[in-house]
């Protein structure tokens, strides 16, 4: 995995961007994100449906894990089971 | 990463919003990805290394900038106004190229490279199609803009996906702009706000709003019927509106609810006066460079008007500032040893962060731990607010086109009268600088007549280098180790 990949959810539409990354398993829905849409899409587990929002930026509480969603769905990111959270963006105005 | 993401996101969110006005047509974002995608097939068909853009500002230049980038080759916008023998040593770099726009006048100066008109490059970017394409993902190079040249030659700097995909999230949100929101853009396409302005626009969803020649009428009409919500000026720009207004070109611009500056010295008098005339609009001074991909530092509309508003001549001349830094990036000041300065200690500016590539097809300009020395000299106030105080270099800025003394220099001593001679930039509140020039008429020789020292440089450069002021001296001053004291002289036309 390194910044740039596209991955996509396994239980929903969601896709994300990584913008940075450790080593650990990225997961929507509570499965395992992966480069190729799986043939069979099942559904978010649970604890691991809150959905995706397209345009945010989900991120992990030490700030590894930066993830950009860009198609959004029902389940919830996480890495290896602890949920991401949305990154907290002060508006800026716009300059240019 | 890619840029095209930016548009591939706007276009499937919101594919029949309208994300493009141009000459009277309306583009939405599912016609401007289809154009970018067909542009991207025609980019890879033709095998070309760069796809430049000698033209002003119009949907090719949306079309290009994302079609190169999906096609995974560095756009590299060309200064039309530059003359014939700097661009053809341009072209000649770049390829081979793909050069969209003025095809006559690339095929008469340089062989090498393929040509299209605008309009056929258009055509065949639409009729090429909307299939979906993986970009390229890797470290690519997005942009490659020569700088306007300090020295002899034009730097190529480089703008990787990274650094502009991190600019843009670090400073957009994502379809933050409401229906009805449009952007004013009259920067020209080969400047980085021009290109900056796009990504931002898109990624925000606003209705891009393009003029492809500034014009104070033509814009406060476009504002006018649009219903502008957006714009961004260069200080010369703004100062030409006001003029318009006050000498009563009818108009409407209530709608008007932010305007961001940059790319020279705003003059004082200029902004206050601005924020009298537009009592409602937020004013945002934006701080940047090409090498940093646009923005590192902004005043904002608050501190606009608090500045204004303030008896405090602490909180007052922050006006003048040009803010302080994006939370994304670092920025210091430091002195010619390196050694980091304090508040109020005027220093080299140095930045560091993602948005910030710093790097030269030639070279590096990075520090070792990954600062930029952007070479503008300036200080942090005791609150973090921004002041420049000129180029570390001796670049004159006249209206946003940074422009080197030597070029005028050389052209100046090339008469057989002129000893020596120095140019300088002269304050001035139309255009922030303009060019002064003093020359030194060689022992034998009559003075030759200001007019004929302008007609040269007319000539032999353009007319945006031709000095507003010409004034001869008996020597100019040098300091010990021979170099020239450009500070002095500019003493010399303050008097």
């Amino acid at each position: 995995m390194k910044p740039g990949t596209k991955l996509k959810s396994a239980t929903c539409d969601s896709e994300v961007m990584i913008i940075r990354c450790g080593k650990g398993q990225i997961e929507c829905g509570g499965a395992a994100m992966t480069a190729e849409k799986s043939a069979e899409v099942g559904s978010p587990s649970e604890d691991h449906a809150g959905g995706t929002l397209m345009g945010k930026r989900y991120v992990d509480a030490d700030g590894t894990y930066e993830l950009l969603c860009v198609k959004s769905g029902k389940g919830s990111l996480s890495v290896d089971g602890v949920a991401l959270s949305i990154k907290d963006a002060k508006p800026l105005p716009a300059s240019d | 990463m890619n840029i095209a993401l930016f548009l591939e996101m706007a276009a499937d969110a919101a594919p029949d919003r309208i994300g493009l006005v141009c000459d009277g047509r309306r583009w939405s974002y599912g016609e401007l990805i289809a154009g970018a995608r067909g542009a991207a097939e025609l980019i890879r068909t033709t095998g070309c290394e760069h796809v430049a853009l000698l033209d002003e500002s119009s949907e090719a230049a949306i079309f290009a900038l994302f079609g190169a980038a999906l096609a995974g080759v560095p756009y590299c916008p060309l200064n039309y106004r530059l003359a014939n023998a700097d661009l053809a040593g341009l072209l000649d770099r770049i390829a081979p190229a793909l050069v969209i726009g003025d095809a006559a006048r690339s095929e008469r100066l340089y062989s090498g490279n393929t040509s299209l008109s605008r309009a056929d490059f258009v055509a065949q970017a639409l009729a090429l199609g909307n299939t979906p394409i993986d970009g390229d993902d890797g470290e690519g190079i997005a942009i490659q803009l020569f700088t306007s040249g300090t020295t002899a030659a034009p730097k190529a700097a480089i703008l990787r996906h990274s650094n502009l995909v991190s600019y843009i999230l670090g400073t957009v949100e994502f379809a933050s702009a409401d229906e009805g929101d449009a952007a004013l853009m009259s920067v020209p396409p080969y400047h980085i706000a021009g290109i900056s302005a796009l990504m931002s626009s898109i990624y925000a969803q606003r209705r891009i709003l393009m003029l492809p020649a500034f014009a104070p009428e033509a814009w406060l009409d476009l504002a006018s019927a649009e219903r502008a919500t957006n714009a961004f000026v260069v200080p010369t720009m703004l100062s030409r509106i006001i003029e318009c207004i006050d000498a009563g070109h009818a108009c409407d611009v209530s709608s008007l609810r932010a305007m961001a500056y940059g790319g020279g010295k705003m003059p004082l008098e200029l902004i206050s006066r601005a924020l009298d005339l537009f009592p409602s609009t937020g004013f945002t001074n934006a701080y940047g460079l090409t090498e940093t991909s646009s923005t590192v530092a902004l005043l904002g509309p608050d501190d606009h008007r608090i500045a204004k508003s303030s008896a405090d001549p602490k909180v007052k001349a922050r006006l003048a500032s040009v803010g302080q830094p994006l939370p994304s990036i670092e920025l210091e000041i430091r002195d010619d040893e390196g050694r980091v300065l304090g508040p109020n200690e005027s220093g080299e500016i140095f930045v560091r962060g993602d948005q910030v590539s710093g790097e030269y097809k030639e070279k590096s300009a990075l520090t070792d731990d990954g600062w930029f020395p952007t070479r503008d000299a300036g200080y942090l106030d005791a609150d973090g607010y921004l002041f420049l105080s000129g180029r570390a270099d001796d670049v004159i800025v006249r209206g946003g086109e940074n422009m080197s003394p030597g070029e005028i220099e050389d052209v100046l001593l090339t008469h057989p009268a002129i000893a020596d001679a120095a140019a300088v930039g002269v304050a001035c509140s139309e255009w922030g600088e303009s060019v002064g020039v003093a020359v030194v008429v060689r022992e034998g020789h009559e003075a030759p007549a200001a007019a004929e020292l302008k007609e040269l440089i007319r000539a032999r450069l353009r007319s945006s280098r031709v000095p507003d002021t010409v004034l001869f001296a008996a020597s100019l001053p040098y300091n010990e180790m021979g170099k020239l004291l450009r500070r002095e002289i500019k003493l010399l036309f303050a008097a």
